[in-house]
């Protein structure tokens, strides 16, 4: 036998061993590395393993969290005020066998964090007529100390730091609903048009110029852009259009446009990239024109795309708070005239949250609106993922 | 032979119309940047880099608020890139096409990319503060109320083993213990429900002051707003760094298993080498984003005026982004602050630029790197 034909050079031949049984022995000696298959090896894989994976897993858990923990500093509205007291009862502080002090006057030093029970103020002898007065007729007269109602949502005026408290929301939902319209109404068009441009129309070296420049808007922290609207382009909106107050919804809608045209416009510019050639070419070998290809044929096949950057683009000008800070003017109005300031619903936390007092009504309130918000975004993504996912699913299919 | 078009005033128009609309945008970028340019940078000086403001906000520097602004993002950058590192190393390496799992972690990082920024800051007041820093706080009071106890029950104290003594007399004891600490306990005794004169006993002393919880964790501070900022950062590190991955050509990885190494091995000191840059790529696009983002560290941190930056974790800081806001909302004159304005938009709109430049300019490297 010769040598270069053993595939094993460090065995001994098999014929000086001679019995098969001996064989396993030599296979054991086979130049695998021992530590290889050593247990603590095998071992220290599988934890590695396990602690990627559960790292892995904490994007899900943080969902999980962000839902659960927002919704709990909001649940006493929904489930009822039923926090045990926080003060601390005079007796608490009294020798057993002494007598108890008289009660009212000292009671002020433990200052209840929430939730003393509505009875006790409200027995306070409110001023009904007044309060009538400030709160008008239909809405439920609230102090601060009284818990709230789902109920107390379903109005227009938000005023909770006034002496008699309104907790309605319509005018902040309003306000977001006509910042957000304004801001898709500008920015779909140009960013979709945009994106056409660049896809198609642009020459090769303009286009890797024009993207990334574009993109850079991305870039922009929404507080800059915010301070330009509330500078610049609230002087200009006024000048040129003669608002009566200077940051309103337009003015706002304005900068949530300039946040949100990246967005649509880099997906919208990708999905018109992934469709095949092929079907622009044919619709202009049947005779269509570059312009009748574009529009009547691209854009709509890049449909599911643009759907999902505007589904983005939406959620993004739903919840983006410090543009709306600066440039709505934070007055609630209602009704939809353009150039009213307004007041958006991700403005308000971030105005309001940071002088609430820890576990009062209006800090609950403030989190309820967080978790709204919460759950829009989620649903947005869920309509993106399930809508794209049977979109293509379909268009693969070839229906 | 094609049919020749007569050339319509919609084709015209629809023809034009990108280019238009691609111009308009453009144009209002350059004119935003340029704006902040010739406004600003004539008050960029040395000073204002390095003085932190005075009069109000309305002289002076944003030293503060550049340190406030680094340490929150390195604290950020520490906390987001391993996660997300790994998670994404979990994606491409690990999870097998289409399982549940994986999709349903896409999903959560599709999520979270959504999720509007000043969710995140409530998430941040109820959890890292309320519960994680509350909880730190509590466990550490429980201790010092322990040795409270003891300090009551020790000798010389008016109180010891069941006797009653006014208030007034524990106040005299604790402030002659020689510890700083129960002195402060101490003055907690002047708003004592029934006056200093009144007589108590030791349980009554601990349970007073057991009430009183101090916070140092459980209150807005650099160390909970940057965890908050990792958590928003998340889902823009796993995304880089999960295409960073995939560019690693496969026939490396299945070469380093065919020559015996283990796949934690092979990741370990082939993959992730192989894709430095691109994690690079990913910490940069973070750092970019959460340099800029105010809304989420509002409640969980901020604080609009220190004379210095933060010294510890349970610090509160200035914040570019934040100082701006304030600067241009709240200032007490608009006149004063106008330079002001301009110079730290151009300071944090530079900053945050250049990090996204630099980053788009590593991920065309990368690119074209596969690409050759």
């Amino acid at each position: 036998m010769q040598d270069q034909q053993r595939p094993y050079p460090d065995l001994p031949p098999m014929q000086e061993q001679g019995a098969p049984e001996n064989t396993s022995k030599h296979l054991s000696r086979l130049e695998i590395r021992p530590s290889l298959t050593e247990r603590s090896r095998r071992v220290g894989e599988r934890i590695i393993e396990g602690g990627i994976f559960a790292i892995a897993a904490l994007s899900i858990i943080f969902i999980f969290l962000i839902f659960f923990f927002t919704f709990r500093e909001a649940a006493p509205i929904f489930f009822g005020d039923n926090r045990s007291e926080q003060t601390a009862a005079i007796d608490d502080y009294t020798l057993p066998g002494e007598p108890l002090p008289a009660a009212t006057g000292n009671q002020e030093v433990h200052t209840p964090e929430s939730g003393s029970s509505p009875g006790e103020t409200q027995a306070k002898g409110i001023d009904t007529a007044a309060a009538r007065a400030i709160v008008g007729d239909d809405y439920p007269i609230l102090t601060h100390e009284s818990p709230v109602r789902l109920g107390y949502l379903f109005y227009k005026t938000w005023q909770p730091n006034s002496e008699h408290p309104r907790y309605g929301i319509y005018s902040i939902l309003i306000g977001t609903l006509k910042t957000t319209l304004i801001a898709l109404l500008i920015a779909t068009p140009l960013s979709i048009l945009a994106a056409l441009y660049t896809a198609y129309f642009a020459p090769k070296r303009l286009r890797e110029i024009i993207k990334p420049i574009i993109e850079l808007l991305a870039g922009f922290p929404s507080v800059v852009i915010g301070f330009i609207c509330l500078m610049t382009i609230a002087t200009i909106v006024q000048s040129v259009l003669g608002a009566e107050s200077r940051l309103n919804a337009f003015v706002g809608g304005i900068g949530l446009a300039l946040a949100v045209i990246p967005i649509i416009y880099t997906i919208t510019d990708d999905s018109l990239r992934a469709i095949p050639g092929s079907l622009r070419e044919a619709a202009l070998a049947v005779g269509a024109s570059e312009w009748q290809a574009a529009y009547q044929v691209m854009l709509p096949a890049a449909t599911p795309g643009i759907f999902a950057a505007i589904l983005l683009g939406l959620g993004r000008a739903f919840g983006e708070t410090m543009i709306a800070l600066m440039a709505t003017g934070n007055a609630g109005t209602v009704g939809w005239n353009f150039f009213d300031p307004v007041r958006t619903f991700a403005a308000t936390i971030g105005a309001e949250m940071g002088e609430v007092q820890h576990g009062s009504p209006h800090y609950q309130l403030l989190f309820l609106l967080g978790v709204l918000l919460f759950i829009f975004s989620f649903v947005i993504n869920l309509v993106t993922e399930f809508y794209i996912k049977q979109r293509l699913i379909r268009r693969f299919r070839g229906t | 032979m094609m049919k020749e078009h007569r050339k319509s005033l919609v084709g015209l128009l629809a023809l034009r119309l990108p280019l238009l609309a691609t111009a308009a945008i453009l144009l209002t970028i350059f004119a935003i940047v340029g704006n902040f340019l010739v406004t600003g940078v004539p008050h960029l000086s040395w000073s204002f880099f390095t003085d932190p403001p005075t009069h109000a906000n309305t002289e002076g520097g944003i030293y503060p608020a550049i340190v406030g602004t680094v340490a929150l993002v390195l604290l950020m950058t520490l906390a987001a890139v391993p996660v997300g590192t790994i998670t994404a190393i979990y994606l491409t390496e690990y999870a097998r096409q289409n399982s549940w799992f994986a999709r349903t972690i896409r999903f959560a990082v599709n999520t979270l990319a959504g999720v509007p920024s000043v969710v995140f800051g409530l998430f941040g007041l109820g959890f890292f503060i309320q519960t994680i820093g509350g909880q730190i706080d509590q466990v550490r009071w429980n201790q010092r109320m322990t040795q409270f106890e003891q300090t009551l029950q020790a000798g010389g104290s008016p109180v010891a083993h069941g006797r009653i003594a006014t208030v007034a007399q524990v106040q005299e004891f604790l402030n002659a213990y020689q510890d700083d600490d129960w002195s402060e306990q101490a003055t907690k005794f002047n708003a004592f429900p029934r006056g200093t004169v009144a007589r108590i006993n030791a349980d009554i002393a601990k349970r007073y002051i057991s009430n009183s919880v101090e916070l140092v964790w459980g209150k807005p501070s650099l160390i909970w707003a940057a965890l908050t900022l990792a958590l928003l950062t998340l889902p823009v590190v796993i995304v880089s760094v999960e295409e960073s991955l995939r560019t690693v050509p496969r026939e490396i990885r299945e070469a380093s298993l065919a020559l015996g190494a283990t796949k934690w091995e092979t990741i370990r000191k082939v993959v992730i080498p192989n894709s430095l840059t691109g994690i690079l790529t990913g910490s940069i696009l973070a750092i970019g984003r959460g340099a800029g983002e105010v809304a989420p560290i509002l409640f969980t941190g901020v604080i609009y005026s220190s004379q210095e930056g933060p010294k510890a974790l349970t610090d509160q800081f200035m914040h570019l982004g934040y100082h701006l806001y304030i600067l241009a909302t709240q200032s007490p004159d608009v006149d004063a602050t106008r330079p002001l304005q301009y110079a730290t938009t151009v300071v944090l709109l530079g900053l945050t630029l250049a990090l996204n430049l630099t980053a788009i300019l590593l991920r065309s490297y990368i690119r074209r790197k596969q690409a050759a």
